[in-house]
């Protein structure tokens, strides 16, 4: 036997392998690691003494321990996380990523299947289809998963009954048909035992198909991104010195070569490949997953984000489009709330601008919905700040797939895969005005604002606006107050008090409040505002210096105290659901312009402090 | 950049070269000093900075080393929290770093199996298993509350196969402690330590031999178990690793005194 060839030069498959709870797949991994000779000795001496402390198999070395890494794990006896595992055989490297299949951890698949190219999906053959197969099944095609091996383990139980067998797989198929797969195989298997593993079982002599092991080794990978158009997200500009200009980064589809001309995404402006640079000399070609440094033959303004693309296939610039997004928070997503997005080597806002449907992954059915709880998946429309370079993630994984982060706790919250771009947005183009915003704010005399109380119900917002809004226009100011009560009887009279509908009130309140900014008035805005994002996101509507965010810091205790329009007593007595800081949380500022504490002070003294601190801001 | 002077490190090292060429690297190389590494392995660190005019800051805990830890006297896991894992810290928030990389490979050890290649941690350098960052294609969150921070992994996918493949496809250099040589070593814990200093006490019945050993892994050389080999050369030693049936941890002194063992330290800051 020749010596092997080195792991560099041979090819790399990673898969995942997706089952319910006892349906041995981390057995079915062990065991391919145990054939492939990947576990060492001592590794193995550790596994003979972890089976007997946790092991559910007797004396016999259970395989599954090797997988489940964690001690939270080991003690439950389930996986809770992703794992990566390492093999290879003289032909083919792989990387295993070993997902769990309950269903709160929806998560944990889609992050395994994100980066694989086939899905080994484990069915136990005494329990045959059940509902979480189809959920394993959805998330691979979601995530554009082409190959599935479908793994009837446990035909030990089953006697290696053959009809059981065809029963399973018919049953499979006929599900799986929507969901166009490439290819579907299915092996029967004892992974305890090893049957059909590496070498044939005399346990199923009716089956002629391959074994499991030679199947992964000659699986045909995802789609060849090299066919695809050119796509270059460039991560860094690489100026070592005033003479070298160039874009790093990795060619995530295409090929391209020195003298080919490339197009910026964003401006459409092109230029052609002067070099191709790389640590060991410069290459006359590249093809997709090279990292290389691309040097211009002219100056174009490009940076960090900017994706060079083919200019006869150049993909689309969006800002608006419709994507599946799989939903990984504790915290709901809803609609018209702002959050970052990453997509390639960007991070732009981006927020849900409306919930198409979710999608139930035990049935496939379409449902409606008004926000996306944790592990939910749901066909969304969104609005990024700004125009980006966008692919189909059908036909492009690197350029249509993007993460969403929470803004605060910068949590990765969800992950979507691009469905089509929206043609709204370039059809609507900014009119130009006659009179702009300059010329509004100089005939007034004034710098336009928003001034922005936000506080708990009763805590003295609209009182103290009021107040503040009589000394402005005595003072000759130009204003006008938006409160909260009031728009709900005009613009948002179609909304109620759900999370949802508390950020659309916001929302729409922020957007009427910048459209009288640009008119030059000084807007006072009294809402309670429960939710920071909102807040920010009105913040982020207007200039840095135009939006003054006061805290109105009144205790709930006080508040309900005072109960103006009796609606926390309401509350109380479970009369009014969805109310802030009884039954919906609300989150203070961080850092507000001013706090103002009104339990000892009275309204004409608080409306008073306001104005000597927009007097002093301006004297800055 | 954490450089633990390794093979492993090596090769992240100059795959950051080649990333940034014809840049220079746009961030400093940190070793956490313990004072216990082999004196070969300071002198190959010392010499690669110089060779490739590196940005170098050595770490030592002043306060582990005005208490005389030592591996010896002190015990292996007291060593490793107060000289690695505190040494760490205090680096990292004295240069106020928002991300180190680090070497690491998820097939090293189990829990590293579930590591992220862009790891979080919270205030205190901590790394909580059940509030892993999900991580999708290769979009990585690189978003950080002031105080937290992240480790970096960027050999996270790679085996042992793959880093020493590289090295001889690269040539890339190494410490010469790889390589078999004949060294002096005492037989202890069922494996062989090098006497690399006189810090290194002998019990009455341990005898300095002097046989042709080579490491898979290095750190401080009293807890650093050496293997009998001839393998002198790289294809050598890749003929012999794929021979070999025991992890390349194993000689390892710190992993073995229980399997959660590595999870504890990796929570509380260790990388």
């Amino acid at each position: 036997m020749g010596a092997p060839r080195p792991t560099a030069d041979r090819d790399l498959l990673r898969f995942l392998a997706c089952g319910s709870v006892d349906d041995g797949k981390s057995t079915l991994i062990g065991r391919l690691l145990y054939e492939t000779a990947s576990i060492f000795d001592d590794q193995l001496a550790a596994l003979a003494r972890d089976s007997r402390t946790h092991g559910t198999i007797g004396d016999e070395i259970d395989l599954s321990l090797l997988m489940d890494g964690l001690e939270a794990e080991r003690q439950q006896g389930i996986t809770i996380d992703v794992a990566y595992r390492y093999f290879s055989t003289p032909r083919r490297n792989f990387i295993v990523a070993d997902t769990p299949g309950h269903e709160q951890y929806t998560r944990n698949m889609a992050t395994g299947a994100s980066t694989a190219d086939l899905a080994v999906i484990l069915v136990d053959a005494r329990k045959g289809v059940l509902v979480q197969t189809r959920r394993h099944s959805y998330i691979c095609s979601l995530l554009g998963i082409r190959h599935i091996v479908l793994a009837v383990n446990k035909m030990d139980l089953v006697d290696f009954d053959e009809s059981r067998f065809s029963e399973i797989v018919a049953d499979y198929l006929r599900f799986a048909e929507p969901m166009g797969f490439a290819e579907i195989t299915a092996i029967p298997l004892a992974a305890r035992h090893g049957d059909n593993v590496v070498a044939p079982s005399p346990r199923t002599p009716w089956y002629d198909g391959p074994m499991l092991l030679s199947h992964l080794e000659d699986a045909a990978r995802g789609a060849d991104a090299a066919q695809a158009p050119v796509r270059f997200p460039v991560q860094w500009v690489n100026r070592p010195n005033a003479d070298f200009r160039g874009f790093s980064g990795t060619l995530v589809s295409g090929r391209l070569a020195a003298g080919d001309t490339l197009a910026v995404a964003a401006s459409g402006t092109t230029g052609r490949v002067a070099r191709i640079v790389t640590a060991e000399g410069d290459l006359g070609a590249a093809e997709a997953g090279d990292a290389i440094t691309l040097v211009l033959d002219r100056e174009i303004d490009i940076a960090r984000g900017d994706v060079l693309v083919a200019p006869d296939a150049p993909g689309h610039l969006a800002d608006q489009f419709a994507a599946h997004v799989v939903w990984m928070s504790e915290e709901a997503l809803l609609p018209g709330r702002s959050y970052l997005m990453r997509a390639g080597t960007q991070w732009l806002p981006v927020s849900v601008t409306a919930i198409k449907h979710k999608v139930d992954v035990n049935t496939l059915s379409h449902l409606a919905a008004s926000r996306l709880e944790l592990n939910e998946i749901g066909m969304c429309n969104l609005a990024a700040a700004k125009a980006f370079a966008l692919d189909a993630y059908s036909d492009n994984r690197a350029t249509g797939s993007f993460i969403i982060v929470d803004r605060f706790s910068f949590a990765t919250v969800g992950a979507g895969m691009i469905d089509f771009p929206l043609r709204r947005a370039t059809n609507i183009r900014r009119e130009f005005l006659a009179v702009d915003k300059a010329a509004h704010a100089a005939s007034k005399g004034q710098k336009p604002l928003i001034i922005w109380f936000t506080g708990l119900s009763g805590s003295g917002k609209s009182t103290i606006a009021k107040a503040l809004e009589r000394r402005l226009y005595a003072a000759g100011r130009h204003t006008y107050m938006l409160d909260g009560d009031n728009l709900r009887h005009g613009l948002n009279r179609d909304l109620g008090f759900t999370e949802a509908d508390r950020v659309e009130n916001v929302r729409r309140a922020g957007e009427v409040a910048r459209l009288f900014v640009d008119a030059g008035l000084i807007v006072i805005c009294a809402f309670i505002s429960p939710f920071k994002a909102e807040r920010e996101l009105v913040r982020g509507l207007v200039a840095e210096d135009e939006f003054i965010e006061i805290f109105v810091d009144t205790p709930i205790k006080v508040c309900m105290e005072r109960d103006p329009k009796g609606l926390y007593a309401k509350a109380k007595a479970g009369k009014l659901v969805n109310f802030t800081g009884i039954d919906s949380p609300y989150e203070a500022p961080d850092s507000p312009e001013l706090r103002l504490d009104t339990s000892n002070i009275d309204v004409d003294t608080l409306a008073e402090q306001i104005v000597q601190f927009l007097a002093a801001r301006s004297g800055d | 950049m954490l450089y633990s002077i390794g093979k492993d490190s090596s090769v992240m090292l100059h795959l950051a070269r080649k990333a940034f060429f014809p840049g220079r690297l746009p961030f400093p190389l940190m070793h956490v000093d313990t004072t216990w590494k082999f004196s070969e392995m300071i002198a190959f660190r010392d010499e690669t900075a110089r060779r490739l005019e590196l940005d170098l800051i050595v770490h030592i805990n002043p306060e582990g080393a005005a208490r005389g830890i030592d591996p010896i006297r002190s015990g292996s896991a007291l060593h490793t929290q107060v000289m690695k894992t505190e040494g760490l810290k205090q680096a990292l928030d004295k240069h106020g770093f928002d991300a180190a990389f680090g070497g690491a490979r998820r097939d090293e050890e189990k829990s590293r199996a579930k590591e992220r290649v862009f790891s979080f941690r919270d205030e205190h350098h901590g790394w909580d298993p059940r509030q892993q960052r999900p991580e999708l294609w290769s979009l990585y969150n690189t978003k950080l509350r002031p105080g937290t921070s992240l480790r970096v992994f960027p050999l996270s996918n790679w085996t042992e196969y793959d880093v020493w493949d590289y090295i001889l496809d690269q040539n890339i250099p190494v410490v010469p402690l790889y390589f078999a040589k004949p060294r002096p070593v005492v037989r202890r814990s069922g494996t062989w330590i090098m006497v690399d200093d006189d810090r290194l006490t002998l019990a009455p019945e341990e005898m300095v031999e002097v046989r042709s050993v080579r490491f898979r892994t290095l750190g401080c050389y009293p807890l650093s178990g050496a293997i009998e080999s001839q393998a002198s050369t790289l294809p050598e030693i890749i003929a012999e690793m794929r021979a070999a049936r025991t992890s390349e941890r194993e000689g390892r002194l710190i992993d073995s005194d229980d399997n959660a063992s590595m999870e504890k330290k990796k929570r509380e800051g260790y990388f």
